[in-house]
């Protein structure tokens, strides 16, 4: 087993989850309002898987953390500026969609071509994170199909723990039903996790790494290549926003008392 | 005309999970619904037979199941094997799977490898006009979509409690065994168990009548100048032990226990609710001292009736998240629940 790592982290960006999201049609499909406008954070658990490479690329001398991710060209360098400052990575930028309503199967084809071409990526090391769901579609199907088109089985879902053993396997905690984790080992690469929270937490921004970073940032941008999504074969007759809302009944000035009793009546109620 | 494969897992114990009888039902219907098609099941686990037995009144005009040591537990590079083994037997251009955590980390792979497409957290499955749809969340709970494909194999993976349970009678079924050929590579991953906390320590209770959740607010200053963390512990705790409530948390909070501050010790990012934490179901949720900001309230989108205790009235929770907001303390008011449960 390697002693060092290539890894290849896939994630895109979302919507500041504080912003209101409205959906509109457009001629290519469903959309947001103003989603251009709208201001971007990388997606949260992409997020861990990144934090995560980076600490493990840490710990073993000689790796190296690409960050692959697909989005409108100027919402990827807005987010960069950010996330640049956090770990050390080197970007391959893709402009295309990053909305939700597009394709899985059509990103996970553009991140594996990406992937594919990376220059002196050695597979026999190689490691593919990225976050088990996106705060967009949420589906946890892309990095799966990701996976498959770079011939990797060994796949995690649900990662919150990664540890690599001194023989070089390395055990993974995914998250499975009732708050429990599936423990698995395992021994040969290349592999792939799709992380939930992990265990770290967000590191702070560090101006020297966003310097360093950013000389291949910009570049990366420029560079870019345009990918067309087309979703064929899926239409959305209907896209809308939950209807419901509460008519809160707002209790001031109760005696504790009195709240503890209502409260033990309604959990007690069928 | 389409041929709906039903596709499940076995439990630890051979039998068929209740998620598993949802989504037969909604397989069911949607067979039903759409004139000349045709439902098959397809079965994967160590051994398939009285899970097949189970179901074997269902309707269902073949069985097939791909049974062996190796497809007992839940692993990726096996599992899409017996997937894809079973959805080419049975020729399906439709299938409807549970969304249990072993389906959804592996069923987009096969869809992959049959050149279909997938949508996973479906929330219902319908026909109208002749033509399958779904509905499902995007952007985390925050709006709905019908989707309708024409690109097949399409696979589903159905969210837990959105169907009636199928309970038709039991029999003895004749299962076509398919076969879903190994190879070394598909068993480098060795899985070794289940890492849980004690049964006593266990806080997240899914099929619990009540999420109870903690938000920041537990960890802060009281009235006192001074946080009260391990008088918190025993109120939450204690009413977790009365109610078996589950229990549920705000980002802000878990990312505080992962900072190394003196907070709630039970609590884990597995505790989390929200955009990037879970969207648990359970017919009621009371929330204490958390805001009820957008980003959590998004995973409250299956809790059905809501109450609040904060000392905001202002707060996310008075603008239409929940139904009842009392403005009060939460230490006071747990304490007083507790006493009264107590009592009873």
């Amino acid at each position: 087993m390697p002693t060092s790592y290539h890894i290849v982290v896939c994630g895109s960006i979302v919507p500041d989850p504080l912003q209101t999201l409205e959906p509109v049609t457009t001629p290519t499909g469903p959309a947001l309002k103003n989603e251009l406008l709208l201001p971007a954070v990388l997606d949260p658990w992409a997020g861990h898987a990144l934090f995560e490479a980076a600490h493990l690329a840490k710990q073993h001398p000689g790796s190296k953390v690409w960050l692959v991710s697909i989005g409108p060209k100027a919402k990827l360098q807005q987010v960069m500026m950010t996330v640049a400052q956090k770990v050390p990575f080197e970007l391959i930028a893709i402009d295309g969609p990053a909305g939700g309503f597009t394709e899985s199967a059509e990103i996970a084809a553009a991140l594996a071509e990406a992937i594919q071409g990376l220059p002196g990526l050695d597979k026999s090391r190689l490691l593919v994170f990225g976050g088990w769901e996106s705060a967009t579609r949420g589906a946890g199907t892309t990095l799966q199909m990701v996976g498959e088109r770079l011939g990797i089985v060994d796949q995690f879902q649900g990662v919150d723990q990664l540890t690599v053993r001194p023989d070089g396997s390395f055990q993974v905690l995914e998250r499975i039903e009732g708050g429990r984790h599936q423990v698995s080992s395992c021994g040969a690469l290349p592999a792939l996790c799709g992380w939930a929270t992990g265990n770290l937490p967000e590191p702070p921004n560090n101006p020297q790494v966003g310097m360093l970073n950013m000389r291949t940032v910009m570049p990366a941008l420029q560079r870019a290549k345009p990918t067309k999504i087309s979703n064929e074969g899926v239409t959305f007759p209907s896209v809308s926003l939950p209807k419901q809302r509460r008519e809160t009944k707002i209790v001031k000035d109760m005696p504790p008392d009195d709240i503890a009793r209502e409260i033990v009546e309604w959990i007690g109620k069928e | 005309m389409e041929t709906i494969l039903f596709l499940a897992h076995t439990e630890s114990d051979g039998s068929l999970g209740q998620a598993a009888l949802e989504s037969l039902a909604a397989a069911r219907t949607l067979a039903a619904g759409l004139t000349g098609s045709t439902l098959i099941a397809g079965l994967v686990g160590g051994s398939v037979q009285s899970a097949a037995d189970q179901i074997a009144g269902c309707g269902a005009t073949r069985i097939l199941g791909v049974a062996a040591a190796d497809f007992a537990s839940s692993r990726y590079s096996t599992d899409v094997v017996a997937v894809e083994a079973l959805a080419r037997a049975a020729a399906a251009t439709i299938v409807i799977a549970p969304a249990t955590s072993r389906w959804n980390r592996v069923l987009a792979g096969a869809a992959q490898r049959l050149d279909g497409r997938i949508d996973a957290h479906a929330t219902g499955i319908t026909a109208a006009d002749g033509k399958p749809g779904l509905t499902r969340w995007y952007y985390r709970q925050r709006m709905e979509a019908v989707v309708q494909r024409t690109r097949r194999p399409w696979f589903i993976l159905l969210e837990a409690g959105c169907a009636a349970a199928w309970n038709g009678p039991a029999g003895t079924a004749a299962v076509e065994s398919v076969a879903a050929p190994l190879t070394d590579a598909n068993r480098r991953t060795i899985v070794t168990g289940v890492q849980a906390p004690p049964t006593d320590q266990q806080t997240i209770r899914p099929d619990a009548k009540l999420l109870f959740v903690a938000g920041a607010g537990w960890t802060k200053a009281q009235p006192d100048g001074k946080a009260h963390s391990v008088e918190a512990e025993e109120i939450i705790l204690d009413f977790l032990g009365k109610t078996k409530a589950s229990l549920g948390s705000t980002k802000s909070l878990v990312d505080l226990s992962g900072e190394g501050q003196a907070v709630l010790k039970f609590m884990t990012h597995l505790n989390q609710v929200g955009q990037t934490g879970s969207t648990p179901r359970h017919p009621k949720g009371l929330a204490t001292c958390c805001h009820g900001e957008e980003p959590h309230t998004v995973g409250w989108r299956f809790i059905n009736e809501r109450r609040a205790i904060n000392l905001n009235p202002n707060c996310s929770w008075a603008q239409g998240k929940a139904d009842v907001l009392y403005v009060a303390d939460a230490f006071v008011v747990m304490r007083k629940v507790n006493a009264l449960l107590a009592a009873k």
